[in-house]
């Protein structure tokens, strides 16, 4: 076209970056991408390679060694012995370490840019502008918590190898999330990236080696699922941090329950896109834009679910339309375009497919006459109406460029609708109101809202999932927890500190024991007989019945749940009112101290005086909850532009609380206090050598103003009620301190909704000690952190 | 508050080609409930230009684009018959002949949009101009600050038209926007409006001055719907002038007032643009919120001085390859 004729179209034309250097860069490697383990590069074991393509085009860029058990072995080992040096190293020796890394990625920032887009065909636009910029930031950010770790957390120590399993959609943002707070907390790592997308991950190895980062802290070990699995099952391997699907994501739980691995997983999103009639409705469309036509959809947390209110969804939808008409799908390395190519020709018929179902279950789909390139894998933007929470679209991630809309009458209904899903990634609510929004965000079930904004991402905040997108944050304070232990966890007991009395009933009891009341379980602030009519002995510490308490079931637990979801305005009340209460619990338990004291020895076999030493800790430790309700404050992130990104701790909701078998009151009250203090509903299954302190405890909680449904009290088999509660889909979370079985059975069930789960693998606490007893870490476990991101500015 | 969102039909209006825009009855429920979301604006007007890359022939193309959508401007104190001569021969012959045959475009007799001057300029600025195609352009009503009587702004209008002006730039009473006397604000546009006659109107919002994004919208409707043939951010003389978030808040404003009633208003972003890559972006900003039909001098203009200078030099490294000079290009 000559310039004559370009001056009469407008027309944009084509800007292609040059890959002259990236392909160079191949080159150079043989065009083969290998493990990096111990400081050396390495051959695949098994001599095997596989190819990576150019999405865009289809071209072979390289072959990537296909990683397996000895490659993993090498890597883990690697890892394993650096592991000791790297955390003896100060804060600020690690720290040089990051920020050299951070330098190094903006130095060869646009190497990064292209061989992502490359690798990965997401626009280079997408790699230079937002993916490179925070990776360098991951690093920087970290670098500073490297440095100040000691101070600012104090007690805590690095977990020694980490492994790390990524995603193909942003494969160097998701390898920086993931390294650099590991290695800033003093951990050593193996990195696991997604086969599709080795590229920048070896450039990234190439880096930690040329800024003399010491052999085997950073260790890559390429391939597909066999390497991922190797690597999650490596004894060795401290901790496993992934993010992906979720039902890999189940896998990993159930791989690695039982085994004392911690884990993060970030999963699948169908997040929803909130607009309500007052917003700003042109900015709404470009922030749809952001949300869903951002790497061609293919982000966990993308706005795939608009939801519109009625009054203003006919001109939404038709400026939306407009604006989809506009969107050039293109060449990855052309720098003018909004959407490249998909990752893989399955990705594309997997959205295909989905596209196709949707339309048959009545959708309305609406593509704009957008032109695709002949070759590679595209997919054209695509919006779909006529949407019903009963869809299969508006349940299942299609991680494409496919919007599905549906339409609400109420903020209420919008609240409704938007938590009617199994994930609970992000959310963006678009309004001009702060009253509504605000009022919305600590509703909505998702660990991310976005105020009039959307995919907002800094390394100063949290980032993760409710429900089925997992848990655990990357970003922020709260992501560094997941790469460290509290020095008292590896202070904890193998062996009871408490020893249970054994409770084998001595020789011809008879039931002509006086029973002087009918312990029953507490549901809903009542008393009731439990469903299945048997009841269980108790015994005292010399092995004799002294009374009988009922043994709840499977209804029972049903029945506890559905009274603590009820019971809601727990959460929602203030904590200064939660405080009181507590403090009036404390108030009424001191006023029967003497039965207490009496029931603690007669079940315990301590002295008096040991066991009114245990009913005054009892009592200071509601006094330590009741003061850390309105204590454990929330926190503004600084992330880098105009607006509050407040790190909001929320109460988890219904949490099953499984109390230490050898523990008595303080062991129930150390473990029930944190979790409604913070405004949690609990289920608590008490300890059954000790079970007639909780029936004991319901008439101190009848008489102090607790609401109903706050605690509910389920005595019986605890492995019986403890498998019951691990497989309830209404449960947030479930703590649990019992057998290493149990840890394991525990963990392996959370894996259907993703429970949050805090288990002591069959170790015990000292509850009488002030770290291993009470403090952060209980309240960190009763709540999750929403980070609720609010641009400011008229 | 309504918003004009809910008062809206789907569905757009029939398209009125290049029919002036006639303006339409006061009518505050199309703009009373607009609100804009200035972090937002922000967010799409600092990526919008970075979606888009414009290369080679095409960024040569665009910028003769630019060329010609300029109105060459002097608003200065000691601007004198001799100084608009010298401007007006550069808006007829605004880039060297050799360059401009170089590139293979002589025969689009390129030149600027209008040559925009105070009213005592206008009579050596049209004899200067004549047969050349160049329209005129006045500042009036007490520009820039527009603290003088109705009666002297009209009066002023009716001269500069009398002298040759075919485009009257009027400034709008800030004040009335800043005390939500809408009302007012429609009457007195519309007073000048009918002022200018067949000479087309040009309203300056001094964007600068109306403190928030919501305002700048609302003063666009105002503005539109008293008959204004195109809505321009700034004097060029406020603290802040042309900026791509109140273009984008104004663009969109035509775009609704088009789909409303099917005139299309043209857009004169003011002050401050003086580099060709600034001038790609707002054309860039153009095409993708309002669309191709706004992408020429009958729809859209820069009010700049010295931007015209940094398209040259473009242009010629262009056709050679080598960073050009100023001293290079004849001065205006």
């Amino acid at each position: 076209m000559s310039i004559k004729e370009i001056f009469a179209s407008m027309d944009y034309g084509k800007a292609p970056e040059s890959t002259a250097m990236a392909e160079q860069w191949y080159a150079a490697r043989d065009n083969k991408l290998l493990h990096f383990a111990g400081g050396q590069w390495q051959q695949p074991a098994s001599g095997e390679f596989f190819e990576t393509r150019d999405p865009a085009t289809g071209a072979v860029l390289a072959q990537v060694a296909d990683g397996a058990q000895e490659d993993t072995d090498r890597a883990v080992a690697a890892a394993s012995k650096a592991a000791p040096g790297w955390a003896a190293l100060s804060g600020h020796q690690r720290a040089r370490y990051l920020y050299a890394i951070a330098r190094q990625v903006q130095k060869h920032s646009r190497l990064f840019a292209v061989l992502e887009s490359l690798d990965n065909g997401k626009p280079i636009r997408e790699s230079r502008d937002i993916d490179i910029p925070l990776v360098a930031r991951h690093f920087y950010y970290h670098a500073g918590w490297a440095q100040v770790r000691d101070r600012e957390l104090p007690g805590f120590q690095p977990l020694g190898v980490v492994g790390q399993i990524i995603p193909w959609n942003f494969p160097l943002l998701m390898a920086s999330w993931k390294v650099a707070p590991a290695l800033a907390m003093g951990n050593t790592v193996v990195l696991k990236p997604a086969e599709f997308t080795s590229s920048t991950a070896v450039l990234l190895a190439e880096i930690c080696a040329e800024v003399g980062l010491p052999a085997g802290v950073f260790n890559l070990l390429l391939g597909d699922g066999k390497a991922g699995q190797a690597l999650v099952a490596h004894p060795e391997v401290k901790k496993i941090a992934f993010t992906g699907s979720t039902e890999v994501g189940r896998i990993l739980r159930k791989a690695t329950a039982g085994t004392g691995k911690k884990l993060t997983l970030e999963l699948g999103g169908k997040s929803p896109f909130i607009v309500y009639e007052d917003a700003d409705l042109d900015s709404v469309v470009e922030g749809l834009v952001d949300a869903i036509w951002f790497n061609q959809g293919q982000v966990c947390c993308a706005g795939s679910r608009l939801l519109v209110q009625e009054s203003v969804a006919a001109t939404l939808l038709e400026k939306v339309k407009v604006r989809m008409a506009k969107l050039v799908v293109g060449d990855s390395l052309d720098k003018g375009i909004d959407m490249g190519a998909v990752v893989d020709p399955v990705q594309l018929q997997t959205i295909t497919d989905l596209v196709r179902l949707g339309a048959q279950e009545g959708g309305e789909v609406w593509q704009p006459d957008c032109k695709l390139p002949e070759n590679g894998c595209f997919y054209p933007p695509t919006l779909i109406t006529d949407v019903q929470p009963a869809s299969t679209l508006a349940q299942e991630e299609i991680f494409g460029p496919v919007l599905v809309a549906m339409t609400f009458r109420t903020p209420a209904e919008a609240v409704a609708l938007a938590n009617n899903s199994r994930y609970g990634l992000a959310a963006s609510v678009w309004t001009e109101n702060i009253n509504l929004a605000l009022d919305v965000a600590p509703k909505l079930k998702a660990g991310s809202v976005w105020i009039n904004c959307t995919n907002a991402f800094d390394a100063a905040a949290g980032f993760g999932g409710y429900r089925e997108s997992g848990f655990g944050r990357e970003g922020g304070r709260e992501g560094l927890y997941e790469y460290l232990k509290a020095d008292w966890e590896t202070a904890l007991h193998a062996q009871a500190v408490y020893p249970l009395s054994g409770a084998s009933p001595t020789e011809k009891q008879s039931t002509a024991v006086s029973i002087d009341r009918t312990a029953k379980l507490y549901i809903g602030g009542r008393q009731v007989r439990p469903d299945g009519g048997y009841s269980l002995q108790a015994y005292d510490a010399a092995g004799r019945v002294v009374a009988e308490y009922p043994k709840g079931a499977r209804k029972d637990i049903r029945d506890a749940v559905e009274a603590a979801c009820k019971a809601e305005g727990w959460t929602l009340t203030t904590a200064h009112n939660r405080a009181q209460v507590l403090y009036f619990i404390a108030e009424n338990l001191e006023a029967r101290g003497a039965e207490f004291t009496r029931r603690i020895a007669q079940l315990s076999g301590k002295d008096e005086a040991g066991a009114g030493a245990e009913l005054a800790l009892c009592i200071e430790r509601i006094y330590t909850y009741a003061a850390m309700t309105d204590k454990y404050d929330s926190q503004v992130h600084s992330t880098p532009f105009r607006n509050v990104t407040l790190a909001m701790k929320e109460a988890l909701g219904v949490i099953g609380i499984v109390a230490p078998p050898e523990a008595g009151l303080l062991g129930l009250l150390s473990t029930i206090m944190p979790a409604i203090a913070m405004g949690n509903r609990v289920v608590v299954v008490p300890s059954q050598q000790y079970a007639l302190l909780a029936t004991d405890f319901y008439q101190v909680l009848d008489t102090s103003d607790l609401p109903g449904g706050v605690i509910n009290i389920i005595t019986g088999d605890q492995q019986e009620l403890t498998a019951e509660l691990a497989g309830h889909y209404d449960i947030e979370g479930l703590w649990y301190w019992g057998t290493a079985e149990g840890s394991q059975l525990v963990e392996t069930e959370a894996a259907a909704t993703m429970k949050r789960t805090w288990v002591n693998y069959g170790r015990f606490h000292d509850w009488e000690d002030s770290q291993q007893g009470e403090g952060e870490v209980f309240l960190r476990k009763a709540t999750e952190i929403k980070n609720i991101w609010i641009p400011y500015g008229e | 508050m309504t918003n004009v969102l809910t008062l809206r039909q789907p569905g757009a209006s029939k398209d009125r080609g290049l029919e002036r825009n006639p303006g339409m009855e006061y009518t505050p429920e199309l703009f009373a409930g607009l609100r804009i979301n200035r972090s937002a604006v922000e967010r799409r007007a600092g990526t919008i230009a970075r979606r888009r890359s414009i290369k080679k022939d095409h960024q040569t193309a665009w910028l003769l684009k630019a060329l010609s959508c300029i109105d060459l401007t002097t608003l200065a104190g000691d601007d004198t018959p001799g100084k608009v001569k010298r401007l007006c021969r550069k808006a007829r012959q605004p880039v060297r002949k050799d360059i401009l045959a170089g590139l293979g475009v002589a025969d689009l007799n390129i030149h600027t949009g209008a040559v925009c001057v105070y009213h005592n300029l206008i009579e050596v600025a049209v004899s200067e101009l004549e047969g050349s195609g160049i329209p005129v352009a006045a500042v009036s009503t007490g520009f820039p600050a527009g603290q003088i009587p109705l009666k002297m702004k009209l009066a002023q209008i009716h001269a500069s038209v009398a002298a040759g002006a075919k485009e009257i730039d009027i400034v709008i009473s800030r004040a009335k926007v800043l005390t939500g006397d809408w009302k007012g604000l429609y009457e007195e546009v519309k007073a000048y409006r009918e002022a200018c006659g067949d000479a087309h109107i040009k309203t300056i919002l001094a964007t600068g001055e109306l403190a928030t994004l919501t305002n700048v919208a609302k003063a666009s409707w105002v503005c539109m719907m008293a008959g204004a043939d195109f809505i321009k951010t700034s004097t060029g003389k406020e603290s802040v002038n042309a900026t791509l978030p109140f273009s984008l808040v104004m663009v969109r404003a035509i775009r609704e007032y088009h789909h409303l009633t099917g005139y299309k208003v043209g857009y004169k972003p003011a002050g401050g643009i003086s580099k060709a890559k600034d001038a790609i972006a707002y054309l860039v900003l153009i095409k993708e919120e309002l669309g191709n039909d706004w992408l020429g001098p009958h729809l859209f203009r820069f009010g700049a001085s010295s931007l015209l200078g940094d398209i040259e030099r473009q242009l010629e490294h262009r056709l050679t390859g080598k960073y050009s000079a100023q001293y290079r290009h004849p001065m205006s």
